[in-house]
Formats: structure tokens, C-alpha cells, sequence
């Protein structure tokens, strides 16, 4: 029992409700965001130092014993999402300070930025089941607001797409839960594992699991990711960013959850059509990635390369593999974040986001051009830079579980991951300068540091992968061994 | 008797799914109520529908219905009912603004 674990989830909420009274003071609301967030940061460090020293640390909502209650669980792996969660909202949020506009932060722009994170904090500490639908229905409704928040006509037209999907897939999700409840008759996600593992996981359990795949691909993108291109285009830089950094991950912790937690009987199916979609996901992310000259479009793609790679991680499935998807994941927050941002500046200085439209950025903006170049190595996982540690991991995973093409696949689309943002590089940045200064459509005042404070911790990252594999190992040993997250939950003895 | 709401929930599934395929964006909303009804009904079903008395411990029965399926029903019911009015409002705004209730025209122009 640890009261601290549900400190990420009512400080965002609590200050949230407090800032929708607050609708005026825009000033206030802006400090106390950014107090909220940075106070669940420190909570989620220190939540870790424990982890470290004790082992999971749970909660038992209303003291109610584990399957009868609402258990919170802060195992490694959550506990460093959410970590770096509070650092990317961090860094969007003052980005958001600069450009996002009065109108927007009179309108509860900072309450429903709040929520989100409510709900995506909820979403990595839950241990049950039903309260994951509606964390992730949390997460959902401030999404869509967030979305169609300011009301121009592409974000109507978007947020009518994703509201859409998001619907057809909650009620995906609770169609899941009934008959995991109806075949378990338990909610609680360690005491689902137990049962699950006593009577064995059959073809009609596999067949709930493949239910759940298909509801947690369709929030993380995996190879469902018809609707993701048009829908992060759509909203302002800031709250872009926050989507493509944060949403599809917590669709990708759900399904790493799910198959490491409960469903990691049947490997030889379900993670092989996990490795079979993910490479799908790839290959097609890839394409759509080198096929566009939009800025935007060409980001989204490469949003959908990564949740293909990390997932093929899961599909080896080997403690390489995890450990590498872990590793991976955390990069990958931090480096969609960045890299949307920097678009979204270039989008902001030139007033286009076709590619065939501006050149010649780096002679005005040099920092912002520079900034962009090792972002980019960094996605393509160029050595000394954070993405290569976990791509690496990643293959050499593939490779041990004898997937070779998956690991094949994942190094081919690398390239043409740096094909795609090296053409945003080339055409944005180098040519004649077109744009003088004053002809130029926005300043980057305000916009520098947030961006500079990402760049930073993706080459921190980088540099230091041994300072923090002692931790993403031990969230990779909390994932291969389920019975450590049943015994935190449970205790000694589990009910039947 | 599950088996009688089993075939319910699959129509009401089936008209759902169908309307949410139609043009019109009034035709979808209305087939997403529809299934919201039917995967509430499954939920009920799920739970199992052996007779017994109302869970009120008030009443002294010997035997009660399953509680937990209630709850989580009325749990999706509300998360249900604001996701409606959020999108009946947004669909409101996008007709007033776009000028169309046709998903085949919501595509838009790429210069936009």
C-alpha cells in the first residue's frame, strides 16, 4: 500500500477542475499547468527511486482487498512512461504558451490539457481492466476537444473522422471486456492472469485476445491507422504534438499489458500476428512517409513507422526484444514530440506546410535547421543518438526469436525513415532563401526552449543509455516475469 | 434466454453497423446509439441472466443478480451519453460551418 501512486492521477484532475473556474486569468492558468505537470514529474521520480528500492508499488482504492477493489499498480515500466509523459507535456505545454493563441487559452485549452494527461496517467498506473476503458474514455473526450478546440473547418471535418473511430473502438473495447468477464468472471488484470493461466488459454480466449489487439491497434495505430494521417494534421502545433508523442503510446502499453500480462500463453498466434501487423505497419508508414510533400502528412507517417518497430519488439518477444521496445518507446515520445514541434515551426515561420513552397530556412534560422538535422538522425537512430540503442536491441531480438524478416523489415524502413526527413531537411532548410525576414509569417520567440529542452534529452538519451538501463531492465524483467506483478498485487497468496 | 439476447444484440449489431456505413452523418450517430444499445445489452447478457433477486440487500432473497455487470453498464451509459452530445454538437458546428451533411463531400481540398 503506497498512497503516492495516485498522486499523476488527481493532481492533473484536481488542478484541471480548479483552472475551469479560473477561464480569464490566463496567466494563473498558465503557471499552474506547468505546477501540476512538473509536481507530477517529480512524483513519478520518486515513485521510481522506490520501485527501485522495494519492488512494485501498489494501492488499493478504498482499502478493499486486490480483485474486489480498484488496485493501482506502479510497476518500472509505467513509472518510466510516465515519466517521460510529464517531460514531453512539460516541454509541449511552454510551446503552447508561445503559439497556441488567446482565444484557445480562454476556452479551457489548459483545463482540458490537464485532463489528457489524467487520463493517460490513469491509463499506465490502473490494474483493472474496466477502469483502463475509462481512463482511456478520459483520455478520449479531452482528445476530442482538444481536437476540434478553435473550430476551423479541417478540424471540424477531422475530429467528425476521429470521434468516429474512437467510438466504434470504446464499444470494441467493452464488447472485449464482457467476454473476458463472462469467461473469467474478474475485472482486476493480476487475478485475469491467474485465472487465465489456471484453465489454460484456449481457442476461444485467444479468440478475446485478438479482440483486444484489434481494439488497443486501433487507439495505437497499428496497422488500424487509416485515420491517424488526416487527424494529427488537423489541430494546432502544441496539441499535435501532445497526440503524436503521447496517444498511440498508451494504445501501445495497453497491448504490451495485455500480451505480456494476461494473453502470453499462445505466442506462436497472437504475437505472431502482432510481428505480422507490425511489420505491415512499417513497411505501409514507410510508404505513406517518402510519398508526401506536406510536412504534416509526412510526420503522421512516421508516427506510424515507430508504433510497427516497437511492436515488433513484442512479437519476438525474447528479454532483448522487451528491453529494446522499452527503450525505444521512451525515445520515441520524446522524438515525435520534438520532430512535430520543429515542423510545426517551419509551418508557423512560412505560413505553407507544402515542402515545394519554402527553402532556404537555414540562412534565417539557423538553430531551428540544426536542431531539425539531429532530430532527424536521431529518428533514423544514427549511433551516438537515442534511437539507435533500441533499434538495435529490437533487431538483435528478431533475430534471436528467428524473425528475420521482421528485423529485416524494421532496418529497410529505417532508411526510408531518413529519406523522408532528410527531404523535409534538404528542401526546407538548403536552396535559395526565399522568405527574408520580415516577409516571414511568425518569430520563433518562446519556441526555442521548449524545443532545445527535448533536442537535450534525446541526445542525454543517447549518450546515456547505461545511466538508465538499470531501470528499463528492470521494467523489461517486470514484463517477461508476470508472477512478480501478480505478487504485488495479490500478495502471497492469491484467491482462486 | 442468453441465447434469445444473443440474437437480439447481433441485429441490433447488424443495424447499427449498417447505418454507420450510410452517407448521411445523422444516420451515423444514430448507428452508434444503436450499438452502444446492443453492447450494453451484451454486457447484461455476459453477465449471465440466472433469476434471483434484485441486488438490494434490503429485500432478504436467498439468491441475487450479478451486481458487478450493472455497474459497469451504468458506467458506460454516461461515458456513452456525453460522447453522443459532444458529437451531435460537433456534427451540428461541422453542417453550419461546412455546409454539408454528406461524408462523401467532408473529404476537403488539400490547399485548406
Amino acid at each position: 500500500m503506497n498512497n503516492i501512486v495516485i498522486l499523476p492521477i488527481i493532481i492533473p484532475l484536481i488542478m484541471g477542475m480548479i483552472l475551469v473556474i479560473f477561464r480569464k486569468s490566463i496567466q494563473f492558468q498558465r503557471w499552474m499547468s506547468l505546477i501540476a505537470i512538473a509536481a507530477v514529474g517529480s512524483t513519478s521520480i520518486y515513485l521510481m527511486t522506490q520501485i527501485k528500492g522495494h519492488g512494485m508499488q501498489t494501492l488499493q482504492l478504498g482499502g478493499w482487498q486486490a480483485p474486489f477493489g480498484v488496485s493501482m499498480v506502479a510497476d518500472m515500466f509505467a513509472v518510466l512512461l510516465l515519466a517521460t509523459t510529464s517531460f514531453v507535456a512539460l516541454c509541449c505545454l511552454i510551446y503552447a504558451f508561445g503559439s497556441i493563441g488567446r482565444e484557445r487559452e480562454s476556452y479551457y485549452f489548459y483545463p482540458m490539457f490537464l485532463f489528457l494527461l489524467t487520463g493517460i496517467n490513469g491509463s499506465f498506473l490502473t490494474g483493472d481492466i474496466f477502469n483502463l476503458f475509462v481512463c482511456f474514455e478520459v483520455m478520449l473526450i479531452s482528445s476530442y476537444v482538444l481536437l476540434s478546440l478553435g473550430g476551423t473547418k479541417i478540424q471540424l471535418r477531422e475530429s467528425i473522422k476521429y470521434v468516429l473511430v474512437n467510438i466504434i473502438s470504446s464499444f470494441l473495447f467493452l464488447l472485449a471486456v464482457a467476454y473476458l468477464y463472462a469467461m473469467t468472471g474478474t475485472l482486476n488484470l493480476a487475478h485475469l492472469s491467474v485465472r487465465i493461466a489456471e484453465v489454460g488459454q484456449d481457442g476461444l480466449m485467444t479468440t478475446v485476445a485478438i479482440l483486444f489487439l484489434i481494439v488497443f491497434s486501433l487507439k495505437a495505430a497499428l496497422f488500424l491507422f487509416f485515420w491517424l494521417p488526416g487527424s494529427y494534421s488537423a489541430p494546432p502545433t502544441a496539441v499535435a504534438a501532445v497526440f503524436a508523442a503521447l496517444l498511440t503510446k498508451v494504445g501501445m502499453y495497453a497491448i504490451f499489458r495485455m500480451f505480456t500480462l494476461v494473453f502470453y500463453h499462445e505466442p506462436q498466434v497472437t504475437h505472431l500476428i502482432i510481428g505480422i501487423l507490425g511489420g505491415l505497419t512499417m513497411v505501409l508508414g514507410a510508404f505513406g512517409a517518402i510519398a508526401y510533400w506536406d510536412i504534416k502528412k509526412i510526420l503522421a507517417y512516421n508516427v506510424i513507422v515507430g508504433v510497427g518497430l516497437i511492436m515488433s519488439g513484442l512479437a519476438a518477444f525474447t528479454s532483448t526484444a522487451i528491453t529494446g521496445s522499452i527503450y525505444y518507446l521512451i525515445h520515441d515520445i520524446i522524438i515525435k514530440a520534438l520532430i512535430f514541434l520543429l515542423g510545426g515551426t517551419m509551418i508557423h515561420l512560412t505560413g505553407t506546410s507544402n515542402l515545394k513552397d519554402m527553402s532556404g530556412l537555414i540562412r534565417t534560422h539557423p538553430y531551428v535547421g540544426w536542431m531539425f538535422f539531429i532530430a532527424a538522425l536521431s529518428l533514423a537512430g544514427i549511433p551516438p543518438l537515442s534511437g539507435f540503442i533500441g533499434k538495435v536491441l529490437i533487431t538483435k531480438g528478431t533475430f534471436e526469436a528467428s524473425y528475420f524478416w521482421l528485423g529485416g523489415i524494421g532496418l529497410l524502413t529505417s532508411l526510408l525513415v531518413l529519406y523522408s526527413v532528410m527531404k523535409i531537411f534538404m528542401n526546407g532548410f538548403w536552396g535559395e532563401t526565399l522568405l527574408s525576414e520580415d516577409m516571414e509569417k511568425g518569430t520563433t520567440k518562446g519556441l526555442m526552449f521548449p524545443m532545445g529542452c527535448l533536442l537535450a534529452a534525446t541526445v542525454a538519451l543517447g549518450f546515456g543509455a547505461e545511466g538508465i538501463h538499470e531501470y528499463v531492465s528492470m521494467a523489461a524483467e517486470g514484463l517477461l516475469r508476470p508472477e512478480l506483478y501478480i505478487e504485488a498485487v495479490l500478495g502471497r497468496n492469491p484467491m482462486p | 434466454m442468453e441465447t434469445l439476447m444473443s440474437f437480439l444484440v447481433g441485429i441490433l449489431f447488424m443495424i447499427g453497423t449498417y447505418l454507420i456505413l450510410a452517407k448521411g452523418l445523422l444516420r451515423i450517430i444514430l448507428g452508434t446509439s444503436i450499438i452502444s444499445h446492443a453492447v450494453h445489452l451484451l454486457i447484461l447478457t455476459m453477465g449471465g441472466l440466472k433469476t434471483g433477486g434484485p441486488p438490494l440487500l434490503g429485500l432478504k432473497n436467498t439468491s441475487y443478480t450479478d451486481a458487478l455487470p450493472q455497474a459497469l453498464i451504468l458506467t458506460a451509459i454516461v461515458i456513452n451519453f456525453a460522447v453522443t452530445a459532444l458529437f451531435l454538437v460537433l456534427s451540428y458546428r461541422a453542417y453550419k460551418l461546412v455546409g454539408t451533411d454528406d461524408m462523401g463531400q467532408m473529404r476537403g481540398n488539400a490547399d485548406e
